[in-house]
């Protein structure tokens, strides 16, 4: 069934009445990245403006894989278990060339974690849920058809101007967050531009409605003798809606592309008969790029506003929740008055690391997917030759490498011994408890998680003791008998520790709160 | 470990030979292609991040030069 847009309601802004009272926070643009963005600052108990210049959800399935950490930071801000219910849980990636099956993956196969390694739902389910959670919360203002047409960026606040269906008022707030996509008008009147690489290819993106029984799972195809010599992907959605992504080349024109008499027999022959419907189809291009820089005075640029990247890794929405995740606190706590202004620096450098290597995987991936005529074909296509015939050649098969969440560079106490996948800098590894899940007990603020000892109550921090299990022992315990983390707002591991005092979890807290780790 | 630049093939001209022997018959685009899988096949087979690297670094070394 298709999905059913309702316009949400326009209420006519009091600005437009008289002068606002100056904002904490106003986040531009409602996509999914803006609407998490007023969630997680509501989290923690900072309040936001959200205009958007629309007043319907996203048009088309857009952003369709979130991932298993995109799930756990949905999960935390209310909407992840409805997410996951309504979405195609999937883990595995098969790859074939031209008719042979070469590469296949599987993403998750530990078990013992809340969420699914990946959930396919479209976009606009996504921000259908987001909206609905932030109208329902008392700290967050969300205002439809309120277009941004200008900013101005004072010392110590930003100023934006605003249309209206009623006319113009200016907003002002301390913070003003660009979650207004690739193309953020925020980032041009700011005169500000990204710096990489754009490639020379054009892609068709298709939504269709059909009853089959594809598995869940993402195909993805090298020269399919149905399409040949370009390349092809299938992701099952919800509701019946296949997402078909088909390269086009670069000589082809875009407009004609999406003429439904151009898409119809395309499709057919990627699934074989002509009994479904045509919902949504979009022609893009891929760029790899981002702006040098994130926090841009009193403007902070998250999501596809900062960065771009190519869609084979599900790296767009999962990147841009990963820039929410790591703003939030530390916003919240430079709001509050307890954190300095660095902490902002600090968020900016992580996730500058987060967008090159998401960068870097799409770059590398679509490299792999439309290389160059010359030596980039040459070993594409002996990769697959090979693929065919040898199994070293299989992982080399690069059809997209699928979002996960990247380790932060740390400079924080770390002991020898304990296991790798909770290092400093990682995303704390999640765990069934008793009455449920280790991620759902860390605190809004900062956890002092003890493992098989008792946890030091530190001052701004809570304290969390639990018996080992097993998997609590893989996951953070290794060799040692007992181990203590300490856990940032975002659940990422600030420092840890075999034997330590309240001082040294004390100091790793303020290091990592003022940005200084 | 690092990279042999000693010589290390016992039957030199053989090999020599047989590399030759293995292109015969092939376009330019052919035997370019077959050149990639081969490179392919003996990086994996050395495997060795350090070793690869300098086989590269060694295979760079003036090209676009005259020899």
């Amino acid at each position: 069934m298709p999905y059913d847009y309702k316009p949400y309601a326009y209420h006519r802004p009091p600005g437009l009445t008289a002068p606002e009272p100056r904002h904490k926070v106003a986040i531009v643009g409602a996509g999914p990245i803006g609407l998490a963005m007023a969630l997680e600052l509501a989290q923690h108990g900072v309040p936001s403006v959200i205009v958007d210049d629309n007043d319907v959800v996203s048009v088309g399935s857009r952003a369709i894989c979130w991932s298993k950490r995109s799930l756990e930071i949905l999960d935390r801000i209310g909407i992840g278990a409805r997410c996951v219910e309504k979405g195609v849980t999937w883990k595995v990636g098969r790859t074939w060339h031209r008719d042979r099956e070469v590469f296949t993956f599987d993403l998750l196969p530990e078990d013992g974690h809340k969420m699914p390694a990946f959930v396919n739902l479209q976009q606009y389910y996504v921000e259908e849920y987001l909206i609905e959670a932030a109208q329902a919360n008392a700290l967050i203002d969300l205002r439809f058809r309120n277009r941004v047409k200008a900013v101005e960026q004072a010392a110590d606040h930003a100023v934006a101007v605003i249309e209206t269906p009623d006319g113009d008022y200016r907003l002002e707030a301390d913070w003003l967050i660009a979650c207004d996509g690739a193309r953020s008008p925020v980032r041009a009147m700011l005169g500000l531009d990204f710096d990489g690489e754009l490639f020379e290819e054009r892609f068709l993106i298709a939504d269709i409605e059909m009853a089959a029984d594809f598995p869940s799972e993402r195909w993805f195809w090298f020269e399919p003798t149905f399409h040949p010599g370009q390349s092809a992907l299938l992701h099952k959605q919800p509701d019946n809606i296949y997402r078909i992504d088909l390269q086009l080349g670069w000589n082809t024109d875009p407009e004609e592309e999406r003429k439904p008499e151009r898409v119809i027999p395309r499709i057919e022959k990627v699934v074989g008969h002509r009994d479904f419907r045509l919902d949504w189809v979009s022609v893009y291009t891929f760029q790899c790029r981002r702006l040098r820089n994130f926090v841009q005075g009193r403007v902070i640029f998250v999501g596809d506003s900062a960065h771009v990247v190519s869609p084979f890794g599900a790296r767009g929405g999962n990147g841009g929740l990963g820039d929410v995740d790591a703003l939030g606190w530390r916003l919240a706590g430079v709001v509050r008055g307890e954190a300095p202004e660095a902490a902002l620096a600090a968020f900016d450098r992580e996730r500058q690391f987060g967008a090159d290597e998401n960068i870097l995987n799409s770059a590398r991936s679509t490299r792999f997917m439309s290389p160059e005529d010359g030596v980039e074909r040459l070993f594409r296509d002996a990769v697959l030759h090979l693929a065919n015939r040898v199994d070293f050649a299989r992982p080399m098969v690069n059809s997209g490498r699928l979002s996960r969440p990247c380790v932060y560079p740390l400079v924080a106490p770390d002991a020898t011994g304990l296991p790798e996948v909770s290092r400093p800098g990682a995303v704390a590894p999640d765990a069934p408890l008793a009455d449920g899940w280790l991620l759902e007990r860390l605190g809004v603020g900062f956890t002092v998680l003890a493992i098989g000892c008792a946890a030091p109550e530190v001052p701004g921090a809570r304290a969390l003791a639990l018996p080992v299990t097993p998997e609590l022992a893989a996951r953070y315990l290794g060799g040692a008998g007992a181990a203590v983390y300490l856990i940032r707002p975002d659940q990422v591991v600030a420092a840890r520790w075999t034997a330590c005092g309240v001082e040294e979890i004390a100091a790793a807290l303020t290091a990592s709160r003022e940005g200084r780790t | 470990m690092s990279l042999i630049t000693a010589p290390n093939i016992a039957d030199v001209d053989g090999f020599y030979a047989r590399l030759l022997a293995t292109h015969r018959g092939l376009t330019d685009a052919e035997s370019a292609a077959l050149n990639a899988r081969l490179i392919l096949i003996l990086a994996n087979h050395v495997g060795d991040a350090t070793v690869l690297e300098q086989a590269l670094a060694l295979a760079r070394d003036g090209a676009g030069k005259p020899a």
